[in-house]
């Protein structure tokens, strides 16, 4: 049975100013798991890991499984030698695990009965989130609320809640389809309909469905969302040179107005590690944020190693496999890694210097990237600001593009940024391009439809 | 400025619309349709390649580029035909089984597109069986394999031993890419080629099939 929710309009920041977004602090802090509580004053590990490359099949599931009972038991050990006083195990379903439910779930099993072990033997408080992939995308174009693969997801939301799973979370992919080729093409106006049309419906839909599991299995906290496959991408593609960096910038704040649709749907963090637009989420929501930066240069490199923490609750690596180094597995190799970060975090606050080690982490990143100048605690509060100003996700996508721009010019009109020749016209093209956007999407959406309009299934978004 | 320059630097500058119009003013002037494919248009694409490799474009640009390309090929098309004219190659290219990402993958086929190969694009999360029915029906010289995830791209090697099961290894060549690829593991799985780029990619789908012809 689910409770009256009435879903939640943000008007308003959750902080007052730049100064209250400070890492291990949240407005609205989260209990979950093994008596963990996520925003509350320390900033916690979350360690994330893959298989090395091998084959999933029926024959090699025991071998599958072995893996993930090796990472369990090893991060722990780690953590509890490193006397941690807090972690997060995230397990990140491969598709395979997802479109078997009942694989991920023996996996979520075997991982929570090492938290539970560590929880009872060094009094660890620890928690699991778990991320089942989204394979609504299969098919083309992809069917958002129904067939086989839509299935196939929500039984695995639900089987992994029933298995021990203490946060639920996804990288979602609404609006994915459009926005892929948007990007490519640079094609603004077809990026913000997919980021403040197709995929905040998409959000709305799929978050107040998990959190419906959620309340049907107590203790299951609904967490949070990732741009992953929309910001993430622009990031990396921008880091290959194939995409502008400013591109990559602006895509980000715009993606901010995709992520809080979760949060107003009841989700209520910590929001995934690769949500780089989380510190927007912890302005506007009050939610406790996991982050990734160069502790996860193992999975990706990014331009935002150390900015990435300046806010963060939870600390992540990202993903790495679970493969041998000198000194152990890479997975509780990171452990370490990711501890050591905390720790000095934790220590910056509980000497009272927590705001300085922010300001270091900010400023040496903030002006080398236009990347790293929109995640900066002022450029975080700048973006909200703007979003919560506006009430329509499409709406909210555009104002938070035209103040990320803002955030770029004034940056290097002022002379912080550099930015090449290159760079610099296309944040010229973007800033006339946002200009030029139609007040109202349906218009958008009418201009779109000869070249996107095969794309995407009109139902999936409530559209038809 | 010669109308061919004119059709070079339209295909380079990705106008779509004046890349046809000058084709069609060229055709009407009497120019050879297979000469100006083999002398304006790919010379415009291989230059739109160089400039990406020189970080002077990115892939927006390179794929207006690509678009005005294909704007241009359509008057010649038919003409082409009825001359006998055939494509620089067959490319079928597919994201293998388990895995959903295809960016990488449509850039390679925006990039072969652009150099005058003919492209049977198989989508995502692609059975062995599925390559293996479209080389049968297509009978490419190349089939393009892509993968993002470390345990999808074992899927690769899977679908070049049920190619070589079915007896059809000899009359494909294979390439492969993808972010956790690297060249010995290409070489590894039985690949014929790796390439890390969509540019590289080209080159190397050009050399191929220069082998095999």
């Amino acid at each position: 049975m689910t409770t009256e929710f009435a879903p939640l309009l943000y008007s308003q920041l959750a902080v007052a100013s730049a100064d209250e977004l400070i890492f291990g602090v949240a407005r609205r802090p989260v209990r979950c798991g093994f008596g963990l509580e996520i925003g509350a004053g320390k900033v916690y590990p979350e360690v994330n890991f893959t298989l090395p490359t091998m084959i999933i099949s029926d024959e090699t599931w025991p071998e599958v499984c072995a893996h993930y009972d090796e990472i369990g038991r090893q991060v722990l050990a780690r953590a509890a030698h490193l006397k941690a006083p807090g972690l997060v195990l995230e397990f990140e379903l491969l598709p395979a695990m997802t479109e078997r439910p009942e694989w991920g779930a023996e996996i979520t099993r075997i991982l929570k009965s090492h938290l539970a072990n560590a929880n009872q033997k060094w009094g660890l408080p620890c928690a699991l989130r778990v991320t089942p992939t989204d394979i609504r995308e299969k098919v083309k174009p992809p069917l958002m609320r129904r067939g086989e693969a839509c299935e196939e997801l929500f039984r695995s939301f639900e089987l992994n809640a029933g298995a021990g799973a203490d946060i639920l979370s996804i990288e979602s992919v609404g609006g994915k389809e459009v926005h892929d080729r948007a990007l490519v093409q640079a094609d603004i106006p077809a990026i913000a309909f997919a980021l403040g049309v197709l995929a905040p419906r998409d959000m709305t839909w799929l978050w107040e469905q998990i959190r419906n599991i959620c309340e049907r299995h107590p203790g299951v906290v609904s967490g949070g969302d990732s741009a992953c496959g929309f910001a993430n991408t622009a990031m990396q593609l921008a880091g290959q040179k194939m995409l502008p960096e400013v591109l990559a910038a602006v895509v980000r704040a715009m993606s901010a107005a995709r992520a809080i649709a979760a949060f107003e749907q009841g989700a209520v963090g910590p929001s995934k590690d690769c949500a780089y637009e989380g510190p927007i989420m912890k302005a506007i929501a009050g939610v406790p944020i996991a982050m990734e930066g160069k502790s996860a240069a193992c999975a990706h490199f990014s331009p935002v190693g150390n900015i990435a923490s300046a806010m963060c609750d939870l600390w992540s690596n990202e993903s790495v496999q679970n493969v041998r180094l000198l000194s152990g597995n890479a997975p509780e190799a990171f452990t370490e890694l990711l501890e050591y970060d905390c720790r000095l975090m934790n220590a910056a606050t509980a000497s009272g210097q927590a705001k300085a080690l922010r300001d270091l982490l900010t400023v040496s990143d903030e002006w080398l990237s236009p990347q790293a100048a929109v995640l900066s605690p002022a450029a975080t509060i700048e973006i909200a600001s703007a979003i919560v100003a506006k009430t329509d996700p499409y709406d909210r996508a555009v104002a938070a593009g035209v103040a990320a721009v803002d955030i770029l010019d004034r940056g290097r009109h002022e002379g912080h940024l550099s930015l090449g020749r290159k760079e610099a016209q296309w944040l010229e093209r973007i800033k006339k391009e946002l200009e030029a956007l139609p007040s109202d999407w349906r218009e958008l959406e009418a201009r779109l439809e000869p070249e996107y309009g095969q794309l995407y299934d009109k139902a999936s978004y409530g559209l038809e | 400025m010669a109308l061919s320059q004119r059709l070079f630097d339209a295909i380079v500058d990705g106008n779509a619309q004046l890349a046809k119009s000058l084709v069609e003013e060229e055709l009407r002037a009497g120019a050879d349709p297979m000469a100006l494919v083999a002398e304006t248009m790919i010379p415009a694409m291989d230059q739109v390649g160089k400039l990406f490799q020189e970080e002077e474009f990115f892939v927006p640009e390179l794929l207006l580029s690509g678009r005005a390309m294909k704007a241009a090929m359509e008057p010649l098309r038919p003409l082409l035909a009825a001359a006998g004219a055939k494509p620089a190659g067959v490319v079928i290219a597919g994201t293998v089984k388990g895995d959903l990402h295809d960016i990488g993958k449509n850039l390679v086929i925006s990039m072969l597109e652009g150099a005058g190969f003919k492209i049977i694009d198989l989508g995502t999360d692609v059975s062995p069986q599925k390559f293996i029915d479209a080389i049968r029906e297509h009978q490419p010289q190349i089939i393009c394999l892509s993968a993002l995830l470390t345990v999808t791209m074992t899927a690769m090697k899977t679908t070049i031993d049920a190619v070589k099961e079915a007896g059809l290894r000899h009359s494909v060549k294979i390439l492969v890419g993808g972010a956790p690829l690297s060249e010995r593991y290409a070489m590894e799985i039985g690949a014929d080629g790796y390439s890390e780029t969509a540019t590289e990619a080209v080159e190397l789908a050009r050399r191929l099939v220069r082998l095999e012809k």
